[in-house]
């Protein structure tokens, strides 16, 4: 099964998001922030990163950016976790790179949808 | 899959409330004319992280109000809006409105609707206001920004009418850019979602897929025409390629046409109604909202202060460094463990050294293993000491004092009960120092002072205990003021002399209140004799060293942690009982004829000229002793409690010990003069004396 790297400052947000995952099949690991995030993916190669946007250290556009410059994570699907329903935090996102998004709030099956489409 | 998310909820409410007072705390140091733009930042990240959980955990009353909190301080942020007193303080009254909100649907009891409305109100009326100042140009671009927006819903309509009308089907163009693969999107995935809706027929077009040796692998040459059969809405097509937006050239037809028909005129129309529209409905709508904010803000400060009820949270968070230290222990107990395993397999009397530097070891081990297993109970006293901050800030504006508060030593760390516990006392005497300690600013200038307050909330480590002290530059206490008071309240007897100390230890009698009127700040119908039953309930006590004119000490003494307690044990008959060590002066030891029988009061020992009442612990326990026979002499242990001294007269001291207190009322049920129960060395059962009780017990 696909490995995933969860990515959120909050607890709560992660552990649901994680647990949502791991319950379907999927291999997860978390991370707490972008610091964080970008360590644990040079450390073993994931098969697609879901990452919150507003997060402290390092936020998750800069994540997706720094992580799209490395060759392991060129086409590697990464999907942003968003509160913001607007346009213009999705397409800073996608000019750094991210695949796709999920507007927050959403549930688990939204969540495992939206995964499937990038995961296949 | 149906997940079960109640089971996040425990630590979505911690994270609130973490996130809560960090916005608290950043509030409060937020300089109102030079504003540091990492506090602000730090405040809109909790909000933002509050709002995004709430909304996923189904709490939409706190992502409803988060919301609005959330778009004023991005507007903060972005120096969009400045930073006012007045915004400040509505925000700080949402960050106590949201915690009543949060505790409320913690504990789950209805949420305070019109509390929530009211504020609610206030924030938005903060929200709005600078925009009524500025009404023309910043609510202009607004609307031209929501122009095209119009039009392509215009559009969209028109379009979905001709897919009304019949028409089953789309084609749509997809071209993507070169760089398509980049951001991890496959136009694969894309046609599968398409196959989803509806029947999908996909040509691809290769003829700019370049010569093999020019071939670029990492570049998306093809382009594809889509046929899409189906009863299926533009919108629905849209969404699918809404990942893929700007990265390809897409077009969206119905089957049947040629082309989508361009309704422009219509559209503008739209556009024209609106622009017309939308002022004038700020307009009108702005002087009824400025109404609101004067009453709500005033009565904030004081709404946070009756409810404290909050359910005591029973999971913990624990720093990685304590959980790896603990697993380096268990390591070492394990191997100690093999090692004596090894010894006792094939005994023979010459391994009686290894045998016993083993059992060394395994002593040295379980020590620290069991140091290691407190220490993750153990908290910073900061999660108290946070609030304080806050809690000054407030009472000190509302009594024009001018006071600052000193913190040192927040990381010294206490158990995580005692953390629980200790706060209501704490608000209590803090709220004593700001409202009778500290002078107004005029009477501390006359008094050669600065004008300025100082309180100071110190804690540390000392023996097995935490110290706290509040320390104030305030008036100090009036000895003769409190004398005064004592005698007309009948509380003390003309005739005694009373040391400095005791006459301090007046103020804990209940009964007793030093202020002339109670205010609303201290005054709140708990004394200080509350107070420090409370401490004494934790094992702890409290003392106060004054100074008239030049302040006051309260010095709170507790013990480290509730699970474990140093014990004196005792002997009574054939039982043992535990004394703890801190309620303990000095122990005599002494005869029967040496106790002077008071007719209709019990009896006394005369202590150094003092009557020290006597407690015959075989008698108040009923202790029978069949194996040791009752003798003529015994020990007294003197001991302290309700600030009085007592002694206890048992047969015999045995030694002291550190045990584990296992709670009487769980096990079995709540027994007068106990407070718990341990387990002893060889398995039998010891109670712990509870010395306050035992006090009170006696004196009935």
């Amino acid at each position: 099964m696909a490995s995933i790297l969860a990515v959120d400052d909050s607890a709560s947000m992660r552990k649901m998001v994680s647990f949502t995952l791991r319950a379907a099949g999927y291999d997860v690991e978390e991370a707490e922030d972008g610091v964080d995030a970008l360590q644990k993916a040079q450390v073993r190669q994931f098969d697609c990163v879901v990452t919150d946007v507003n997060m402290p250290n390092k936020d998750g556009i800069t994540l997706i950016r720094d992580l799209r410059a490395l060759p392991q994570y060129k086409f590697i699907p990464m999907l942003m976790l968003t509160t913001e329903s607007g346009m213009e935090k999705k397409m800073e996102g996608k000019a750094a790179g991210a695949t796709g998004w999920m507007v927050k709030p959403f549930n688990p099956d939204q969540l495992l949808k939206t995964l499937l489409k990038v995961l296949g | 899959m149906s997940i079960d998310m109640s089971q996040f909820h425990q630590v979505f409410f911690e994270e609130c409330f973490e996130g809560l007072e960090a916005m608290e705390s950043g509030l409060l140091t937020l300089d109102v004319g030079d504003v540091d733009s990492e506090v602000i930042n730090t405040i809109f990240r909790a909000a933002h992280s509050i709002k995004g959980g709430s909304g996923t955990f189904g709490f939409t009353v706190v992502a409803e109000y988060t919301h609005i909190m959330e778009t004023l301080l991005d507007e903060m942020r972005d120096g969009r809006r400045q930073v006012t007193q007045p915004a400040v303080n509505v925000l700080l009254g949402s960050v106590d409105c949201l915690r009543e909100m949060l505790a409320s649907i913690q504990n789950e009891q209805d949420v305070d609707e019109v509390s929530v409305a009211q504020h609610k109100a206030a924030l938005e009326a903060v929200l709005n206001g600078v925009v009524s100042e500025v009404v023309v140009p910043v609510a202009a671009p607004k609307v031209i920004n929501e122009a095209p927006k119009v039009q392509v819903a215009a559009a969209e309509v028109t379009v979905q009418e001709d897919d009304d009308a019949g028409e089953q089907g789309w084609k749509i163009s997809f071209c993507p850019y070169l760089d398509l693969l980049k951001t991890g999107n496959d136009p694969v995935r894309l046609f599968r979602e398409l196959n989803e809706l509806g029947e999908l027929t996909a040509t691809v077009n290769a003829q700019d897929v370049p010569k093999f040796y020019e071939l670029d692998p990492e570049e998306c040459n093809l382009s594809w025409d889509l046929k899409l059969v189906g009863n299926v809405s533009s919108d629905e097509i849209k969404e699918i390629f809404s990942w893929v937006e700007g990265d390809c050239e897409l077009e969206i037809q119905p089957i049947a046409k040629p082309k989508v028909i361009k309704p422009a005129p219509v559209v503008e129309a739209v556009q024209a109604d609106i622009e017309i529209d939308e002022p004038a409905q700020i307009v009108a709508a702005e002087p009824e909202i400025i109404a609101k904010p004067v009453i709500d803000t005033k009565k904030d400060p004081e709404a946070d202060a009756s409810k404290t009820a909050v359910k005591a949270s029973s999971s913990i968070r624990v720093d990685t460094e304590k959980i790896d230290a603990l697993i380096n222990m268990v390591g070492e107990v394990v191997i100690t463990q093999s090692m004596l395993g090894l010894v006792g397999e094939n005994f023979t009397m010459d391994k009686v050294g290894q045998l016993k530097r083993g059992l060394a070891q395994l002593e040295r081990h379980t020590r620290d293993l069991q140091q290691s297993v407190m220490n993750i109970r153990m908290l910073p006293i900061s999660f108290v000491f946070s609030r304080f901050p806050r809690l000054v800030h407030d009472i000190s504006s509302k009594l024009n004092k001018k006071i600052t508060l000193k913190l040192v030593g927040e990381n010294t760390e206490v158990d995580k009960a005692v953390v629980e516990l200790i706060n209501d006392p704490l608000v209590h005497l803090i709220r004593n120092s700001l409202d009778h300690g500290i002078e107004m600013p005029e009477e501390r200038i006359a008094a050669g002072k600065p004008e300025t307050g100082t309180i100071e909330l110190k804690a540390y480590h000392r023996g097995g205990h935490i110290v706290i002290e509040i320390i104030d530059d305030g008036r100090g206490l009036n000895k003769d003021k409190l004398l005064a008071k004592a005698l007309e309240k009948g509380l003390i007897d003309e005739n005694i002399q009373l040391t400095e100390k005791q006459i301090y230890e007046l103020i804990f009698m209940p009964g007793f209140s030093t202020a002339e009127q109670l205010t609303d700040i201290s005054g709140r119908g708990v004394g200080m004799d509350v107070v420090r039953r409370n401490i004494q309930s934790l094992g702890g006590n409290i003392e106060i060293i004054s100074e008239l004119g030049k302040g006051t000490t309260i010095a709170i003494h507790l013990p480290l942690t509730l699970a474990i307690l140093d014990g004196q044990s005792v002997a009574v008959g054939d039982e043992i009982y535990i004394v703890p060590l801190v309620s303990i002066v000095e122990s005599i030891n002494i005869t029967e004829k040496m106790l002077n029988k008071v007719a209709g009061k019990g009896e006394t020992f005369r202590l150094r000229g003092e009557y020290l009442p006597i407690i015959r612990m075989r008698g108040i326990f009923n202790v029978q002793s069949i194996n040791k026979p009752k003798s003529t002499e015994g020990v007294i242990v003197v001991v302290e409690g309700q600030g009085a001294l007592c002694g206890f007269l048992v047969d015999e001291l045995l030694g002291q010990q550190q045990v584990v207190i296992k709670s009487l009322e769980a096990n079995y049920r709540r027994v007068e003069g106990v407070s718990g129960a341990t387990i002893l060395g060889d398995g039998s059962v010891a109670l712990i004396l509870d010395v306050p009780g035992l006090v009170r017990l006696s004196v009935r």
